[in-house]
């Protein structure tokens, strides 16, 4: 059949499976916006109020889901706008497609009206970008963006349309969705020589971050940890995936991590690294993390093998398949000494966090949202001290239950985040926890969340200071608290009420315990302010650069 | 630092010159000289590039431009296994009274004189890169007015 460029936007959604997308109109988007208008029973579109909140709830829908989120945004300030939001997603490895309009082909070039060279700009955060010249080819090119996003390494993909391009003609035909090849088999003897690692080692810890929660290999993480008792710590993006309590989670390891995971990782004479990638966050020092170790690292991404940190032995490939491979070839082993050694460092190096049944404290916060929230809550943060707090003691039993700006840092990126995760998981709570910082930078689009009556429920840790910054100035800057004091006038729940949302203020822990139950039984989006102290900080801390042993616990 | 010689094939699209040179200058890879021109498949494009970098820098040069969608095939030439050429025009400033000497010169090397005026002439050498480098060395005395390097391109042997 004979459709325009925009028609065949919205016939490629259809077929790729895409029943949600968000976005914001522009000029460049007339002829798409006008398509999706015939296309609103099979594609339902969220207009938030910028198009990085936008951008944001895609990468949110993406994370709580696994499916690709689609952001629409058109040329010029609506394409730099995604920009924020689709590094974000690019530095995290998810799965999004974002299509942006352009100004007509005989525009391109003149510093038309709201031109930008959107394909120029996306270059290095992207996993691959197209300008679409000719409407023939836009159909067979937005399908390879899905399949590029969602296949090997996820990770943000952008179509660039002009503007006469969604309006020319061209037969379209419908394609059966793409069915990714099968993983290519690891190669037998390398996965016996890792076995084989394994099995000698005597002081094994398994180190994971993202890439299992994206390949879906949590239950395998976890049987090999139980298989050859080997204690686990991961990184934040895989917060969740080994149950909270399991006997041999470690929790976090890297700079705000858990003191015992840092010296697991510093005397293990084995360390099993899957889908993770030795971020400065986490090896903080990499010339000296996992030193006297062994290292095996498993990676979809053959550019991530010996990146950062030199492995002995490596395997390429998606978690799930190397590690169902493995696993048959790993020993039932035990190790009372080194899981008994793990187990003291447990009880005498994690200090016990700070808490209070009259003041409220970040831990009172976050873990009276673990309970109240529940098991199958999604958390969702902005970033700085909230996030590390929430990382620390949110207490996930589930994968894809965490989302969290973990590579770019981006503060503002949670309640985008939120409203894209509870519109992709209608049925599961989901809570919002961020800063008064991050808060003040896309608090906009709380207008989105009441416009569609999505039930996120946002705790804002107000310490009145950019605290994480104002972190570092107080150990590393001699207390020159630069810039960082904010003492924002804002009455969070007269700007909850005046969005349309409910809003309420916590000073103590039972006011905040009412105030979140109210929340989480209102049915629709609301804002808690919760007054913490501006010095409380994030312990433990190891400065970057450094390692474990210089970590600062209070 | 080494220099390495690395042959970069892509698919011959719009815009992957820009794609190759910005990944190398967000991962601060540096690139010493690079030629692209198309093959004899009009949809592939050669990317000859010499690279400064330790042998672990060279590896992830490799695997990331690898990872680019656009890639083909990367692989590194090494001298050994491979032939390097780079070409030089160089117009140099002589008259009548030097002439005769610089044409000494470009007769050893086997360089051509493509321009001669009265006061000066443009030189063609085609050669690896140190026969250049030595050519330049035997006319630095003279006047040199203007000079460009074509920068390696290179295809492996056998």
């Amino acid at each position: 059949m004979k459709l325009t460029g925009a028609e065949i936007v919205a016939e490629v959604l259809v077929e790729q499976k895409v029943d949600t997308i968000f976005g914001f109109p522009g000029g460049a988007l007339l002829n798409i916006y006008d398509a999706l208008y015939h296309y609103q029973d099979k594609i339902r579109h969220i207009i938030t109020a910028h198009e990085q909140g936008a951008a944001h709830a895609a990468d949110g829908y993406a994370r709580a889901t696994g499916k690709t989120g689609v952001v629409l945004a058109t040329s010029g300030p609506g394409a730099t706008n995604l920009v924020t939001g689709i590094a974000t997603a690019y530095m995290d490895s998810v799965p999004m497609v974002a299509i942006t309009g352009n100004v007509a082909t005989s525009m391109i070039g003149f510093d038309s009206f709201q031109e930008v060279y959107t394909a120029g700009i996306t270059m290095p955060i992207t996993k691959h970008n197209f300008v679409v010249h000719h409407v023939e080819k836009l159909a067979d090119t937005l399908r390879d963006a899905f399949r590029i996003a969602s296949t090997g390494r996820p990770g943000p993909v952008l179509v660039d349309i002009p503007k006469d391009v969604t309006a020319a003609v061209a037969e379209f035909q419908n394609q059966p969705l793409f069915v990714p090849p099968p993983f290519p088999e690891p190669d037998e003897e390398n996965l016996r020589a890792i076995a084989a690692l394994i099995n000698e080692s005597e002081r094994p810890v398994l180190y994971f971050g993202g890439g299992v929660d994206a390949s879906g290999a949590g239950e395998l993480v976890r049987a090999l940890c139980k298989k050859a008792q080997i204690p686990a710590c991961h990184t934040i993006m895989a917060t969740g995936v080994l149950s909270y309590g399991e006997p041999l989670d470690l929790g976090m390891i890297g700079m705000h991590g858990n003191v015992s995971s840092g010296r697991a990782v510093q005397h293990c004479d084995l360390l099993i690294t899957v889908g993770a990638r030795f971020s400065d966050r986490v090896a903080t020092d990499k010339h000296n993390f996992a030193k006297g170790a062994k290292i095996v690292q498993i990676d979809i991404d053959p550019s991530e093998i010996n990146k950062n940190v030199n492995s002995d032995l490596s395997a390429v490939g998606d978690a799930k398949h190397v590690l169902s491979r493995l696993l048959p070839l790993v020993e039932q082993r035990e190790h009372p000494e080194w899981v008994g050694q793990i187990q003291e460092w447990k009880k005498t190096l994690d200090p016990a966090p700070a808490d209070s049944d009259t003041k409220l404290k970040p831990y009172r916060i976050i873990s009276t949202i673990a309970r109240l929230a529940g098991e199958d809550a999604i958390i969702v943060t902005d970033v700085g001290q909230h996030q590390m707090w929430a990382a620390q003691f949110c207490r996930r039993t589930k994968p894809r239950s965490f989302l969290t700006s973990g590579g770019l840092g981006t503060m503002g990126y949670g309640l985008g985040a939120a409203i894209g995760a509870k519109i992709a998981c209608p049925d599961r709570t989901v809570v919002h926890i961020t800063g008064d910082g991050c808060f003040h930078m896309n608090l906009n689009e709380l207008c989105t969340a009441v416009t569609y009556n999505i039930p996120t429920v946002t705790v804002v840790l107000n310490n009145n200071v950019l605290g994480m910054v104002r972190e570092w100035q107080t150990y590393f800057y001699g207390r020159r608290y630069s810039c960082t004091d904010l003492d924002r006038k804002t009455d969070y729940v007269k700007l909850a009420e005046a969005f349309g949302a409910k809003g309420w203020h916590a000073e103590t822990p039972a006011e905040f315990e009412k105030a979140l139950s109210d929340a989480l039984a209102a049915g629709g989006p609301c804002v808690i302010e919760c007054s913490i102290d501006r010095d409380e900080n994030v312990y433990p801390m190891i400065p970057a650069g450094a390692t474990i042993d210089e970590v600062i616990v209070d | 630092m080494e220099k390495h010689v690395l042959s970069v094939l892509v698919q011959n699209n719009p815009g992957v010159l820009a794609r190759i040179s910005s990944l190398f200058g967000r991962r601060n890879f540096n690139i010493y000289s690079i030629t692209a021109a198309i093959t004899n498949d009009p949809m592939i494009t050669r990317i000859t590039m010499v690279v400064d970098g330790d042998e672990e820098t060279l590896q992830q040069i490799i695997k990331q431009t690898q990872k680019l969608e656009e890639t083909i095939e990367v692989y590194p030439l090494s001298q050994a296994k491979s032939l390097h050429r780079d070409l030089l025009l160089v117009k140099i400033g002589v008259g009548e009274d030097q002439r005769c000497k610089v044409i000494e010169i470009c007769q050893v090397y086997e360089a051509k004189i493509v321009d001669l005026s009265v006061s000066s002439m443009i030189i063609e050498l085609t050669g690896t890169p140190d026969k250049i480098d030595r050519f330049l060395l035997m006319i630095q005395h003279y006047t040199m007015m203007e000079m460009c390097r074509t920068g390696v391109t290179a295809l492996e042997r056998g």
